[in-house]
């Protein structure tokens, strides 16, 4: 395949970016995306050049590790992958392909490709479980839960935490990752102690960290590689409400 | 080397409880003086550093990836097993153990498996505590399904994607402890080296993957959680990044390596498509449970899958073994598929793969029960082959995936460094020479939650803390030689990048230590890894500087420890002169070309000693007995 890419190379936190041009050869319809970004740093470090960094790993799309815009499109242009996922017969022979990080001022440049997205350990951190000790569970078909609140607090729990729907947020929003989690856990009985807690402390969290608010785009849900619905937002946000108007405060304990 | 294996007196059943009483304690106060280091935030680790912050003590975790969400154990499919008999079958804590003594074709210690399956039943109670979103069945309870071959339904599971339910369920646990400031995460700090000094483990050199600072961090014990070394083989179904790095510098710091030809080879992954290709992808071996495997009765017939008529179909697991079919183990399933494309009768556009076919079972149930089951799994394989296994039957073949070899641990999981503890699939304990399904994410979760941070205590009750820091002369060294190391790497300024040595290792140890292993070969592999890894250090290229984010730095670590860990595993598979689960020697089989063990000489774990790079590792030996699973031919027919 005949493609163009125009890709963004940074050196540092500090410095400033620029499109680069490659033209890469031997690119075949088979291969995922991140193959053919393998063969460019092949070519890039032959030729005495520093490869492009991003980040991967299991490039099966479950781990989240990898993100990037694809000509303005996070994780490119099909539905419900990853940009590891993602095959370069989705491509069009004479294609120019434009390849930047996730633009958020809260997840900032580290280098090329890749961003910093701690924020997110923290926004967990603040509240996004439930406080069980090791070795203190009681029997697991104790509580039964009806298949339709595992059903939807899987739905939400399947979030990689990749960053895709802030980085396609025109508000640079976190709600979507925040509300799966918070979302995840108000559907089971384990969650409910602590949902109005937990929905408030992440909520905190969240803007702390410098996301921007939700209003209600959606651009985030057509993005989510694991398809998590705008619904989980409303649902937190009603649970921060609720632990507003209850007068919950966000102290430990 | 001293192999103690410090397995408690008494009846098997009682043996962990014994243990458990027998562990020295340490006073709750005192808990926080003592500063344990956590390498790895997979299942294994990040349930220990949890678990171990929630106890009391001063846990330091370090993981190379940006959060501790991401760790392979994420991308296990299928699911967890638990002796939990909820489905009313018949099962029993005796028969999870049984099963896996008996799978792992008699190579493992009797004592650690019954234990692991006797923790199998908390795990999960722990499991769904936390929330995770288990399968359910309409009246509430949870849901099991049969997996990989066992006779009863013990398999818990949360869609496809049960690994990263768990490593989720142990990320926020840990984040919890994050919170409360008992557990110091490191980010982005890749582990290099242990420190020891005076004969124990007492800290860790590490980089930090952006800033390039190499350091050494100091404590009273160190806990390995590092995974498995399936990408010695360049293409496998790890994660890219999963090495050998920590556990090999543990061993070359004089912890013994047991069993590194123990290497698991997966049946159900998608045949290479390429050259370039960088990674392959495992199906989850459930597909077996409704999927016939079959390939064309004439070599080189090249019709396309549905216009060969059953008649020259040979469904040939099905003829082989009539009582398990398509459901044998993964190293009889994934040997008999090599035979087939070996024999010419491969099929796909590089006649690399063997047919998987769900026809029969979408005319038996229907398209939509098929699609209730296997949805994600056949949605997954069009979107990398672009093929629609509804329509067309998949194509699979085997590839590595998981390595039951790695540091030997006795009971208590501690190395043979006094204060170095390795668990999870780093440890070699529980799976001998075979793994069996749905049991890496169990064995991940007992270690990490319910075994170290018990007995890691009774290590630090007597052990010595405090005296000394990071000024250390054993620590300095040890960072001055990581930092030599490194300045070697990129000052080599060679012709050849990272990768091409990583696909030229990967193919020597496939051809030469993969599924099916001679004497002849594997003297082979010995000759050319060593030739292999001189040719790196001279002609390596390494781009850029150690003091940023440098992928190709990181990489060119990594397989430089490949590069001196092949070998001992090539060494492994030649001395183990016998075949034993996944460990094929083509001149050991029985008549039915199924693996023949030599137990009389072979009954014993084989521990390596470090002795210096290119020079002959020593081979030492932990005798297995087997009093409670008879020592019998492992027979699927």
């Amino acid at each position: 395949m005949d493609l163009t890419l125009h890709v963004w190379r940074q050196d540092g936190p500090q410095a400033d970016g620029r499109f680069e041009t490659y033209r890469p050869e031997g690119v075949s319809p088979s291969m995922s995306f991140l193959d053919m970004l393998d063969l460019v740093n092949e070519k890039i470090t032959g030729d005495g050049g520093e490869p492009i960094a991003f980040e991967h790993d299991c490039r099966e799309g479950i781990c989240g590790s990898c993100g990037m815009m694809v000509s303005g499109v996070a994780h490119g242009p099909e539905k419900l992958v990853t940009v590891c996922q993602l095959h370069m017969r989705s491509f069009s022979d004479g294609d120019e392909i434009w390849i930047e990080p996730w633009r958020a001022s809260a997840f900032p440049v580290i280098k090329d490709l890749v961003v910093d997205r701690s924020p997110f350990d923290r926004i967990i951190e603040a509240g996004g479980y439930v406080s069980i000790r090791t070795g203190s569970a009681p029997d697991a078909n104790a509580i039964p839960v009806p298949k339709p609140d595992a059903d939807r607090a899987f739905d939400a729990a399947a979030c990689i935490g990749c960053g895709a729907c802030v980085a396609a947020c025109p508000n640079a929003s976190a709600m979507l990752f925040t509300a799966a989690k918070a979302g995840h856990l108000s559907y089971l009985p384990q969650g409910q102690t602590e949902r109005l807690h937990r929905a408030a402390r992440m909520m905190e969290a969240h803007d702390g960290e410098g996301f921007g608010n939700c209003t209600t785009h959606g651009a985030c849900q057509e993005v989510c590689p694991k398809g998590i619905s705008i619904d989980y937002i409303a649902r937190l946000n009603r649970d921060v409400f609720r632990a507003s108007v209850a007068g919950i405060s966000l102290d430990d304990g | 080397m001293e192999l103690d294996a410090q397995i408690p007196s008494g009846p098997i059943e009682s043996k962990w409880g014994r243990r458990q009483f027998e562990l020295k304690l340490v006073n709750p106060a005192n808990k926080r003086k003592h500063k344990v280091i956590v390498v790895g935030t997979g299942l294994a680790g990040g349930a220990a550093a949890a678990t171990m912050g929630e106890l009391g003590y001063d846990v330091h975790c370090f993981t190379f990836h940006d959060s501790p969400r991401r760790a392979h154990s994420i991308a296990a499919q299928g699911g967890i097993n638990a002796a939990k008999n909820y489905q009313g079958d018949g099962d029993s804590v005796y028969r999870l153990f049984y099963d896996t003594v008996k799978g792992g074709d008699f190579r493992s210690r009797e004592a650690n498996v019954y234990r692991l399956a006797e923790l199998s039943l908390n795990i999960i109670d722990q499991a769904v505590a936390q929330g995770v979103p288990f399968a359910r069945e309409y009246g509430g309870t949870l849901a099991n399904r049969s997996f990989g071959g066992a006779q009863v339904s013990r398999t818990f599971y949360a869609r496809g994607q049960t690994g990263q339910q768990l490593l989720l369920g142990a990320y926020q646990a840990l984040e919890r402890q994050v919170h409360t400031r008992a557990v110091t995460m490191y980010n982005r700090h890749e582990m290099l080296d242990v420190v020891v000094v005076d004969g124990r483990a007492r800290g860790i050199v590490t980089r930090h993957l952006v800033t390039g600072k190499i350091e050494a961090h100091m404590a009273d014990a160190v806990v390995l959680g590092t995974g498995g070394y399936s990408n010695v083989f360049f293409l496998s179904t790890n994660a890219k990044a999963c090495n050998v790095t920590a556990a090999w510098r543990a061993a070359k710091r004089g912890a013994g390596f047991a069993n590194p030809c123990f290497t698991q080879i997966h049946p159900t992954c998608i045949p290479q498509s390429g050259e370039y290709q960088s990674k392959l992808t495992l199906m989850s071996e459930s597909l077996r449970n409704d999927g016939r495997i079959w390939v064309p009765s004439r070599a080189g017939d090249d019709r396309p899958a549905n216009q060969i008529p059953d008649a020259e179909r040979d469904y040939y697991l099905e003829r082989l073994y009539p009582a398990f079919g398509n459901l044998t183990p993964r190293d009889i399933a994934s040997r008999r598929a090599k035979e087939m494309v070996d024999a010419g009768f491969g099929v796909g556009p590089l006649q690399n793969g063997v047919y998987l076919d769900f026809r029969d079972a979408i005319g038996r149930l229907g398209k939509q029960a098929v699609s209730e089951r296997y949805g994600n799994l056949f949605s997954m394989y069009e979107k990398i082959t672009g093929e629609d296994p509804y329509q067309i039957p998949m194509r699979i073949y085997p590839a590595p995936h998981y390595t039951m070899g790695g540091l030997w641990v006795d009971y208590n999981l501690m190395t043979t460094v006094p204060g170095l503890f390795a668990i999870g699939e780093a440890n070699f304990s529980d799976h001998g020479a075979n793994r069996l399904g749905a049991s890496a994410l169990m064995q991940g979760l007992a270690d990490g939650y319910f075994i170290i941070p018990l007995t890691i205590g009774d290590y630090l009750v007597d052990a010595p803390r405090g005296d000394i820091d990071e000024d250390h002369p054993a620590a300095k060294d040890a960072v001055r030689e990581i930092t030599e190391k490194q300045a070697r790497l990129i000052s080599a300024r060679g012709s050849r990048s990272v990768d091409s040595f990583h696909q030229e290792l990967g193919r020597i140890m496939w051809n030469h230590c993969g599924m099916a292993r001679t004497e002849s070969g594997l003297r082979e592999g010995l000759e050319k890894v060593p030739a292999l890894r001189e040719e790196f250090w001279r002609d390596v290229r390494v781009p850029g500087s150690g003091d940023s984010l440098n992928q190709s730095l990181e990489k060119a670590g990594r397989v430089a420890d490949f590069l001196e860990f092949a070998e001992v595993m090539l060494w492994d598979a030649l001395t183990r002169d016998e075949s034993c689960g996944a460990h094929y020697r083509e001149e050991h089989t029985t008549e039915e070309g199924e693996a023949k063990r030599d137990d009389e000489r072979f009954a014993h774990g084989a521990i390596w000693e470090f002795k210096g790079v290119g020079v002959d590792p020593v081979r030492h030996q932990e005798k297995l007995t087997f009093e409670h699973v008879p020592l019998s031919q492992r027979s699927y027919k």
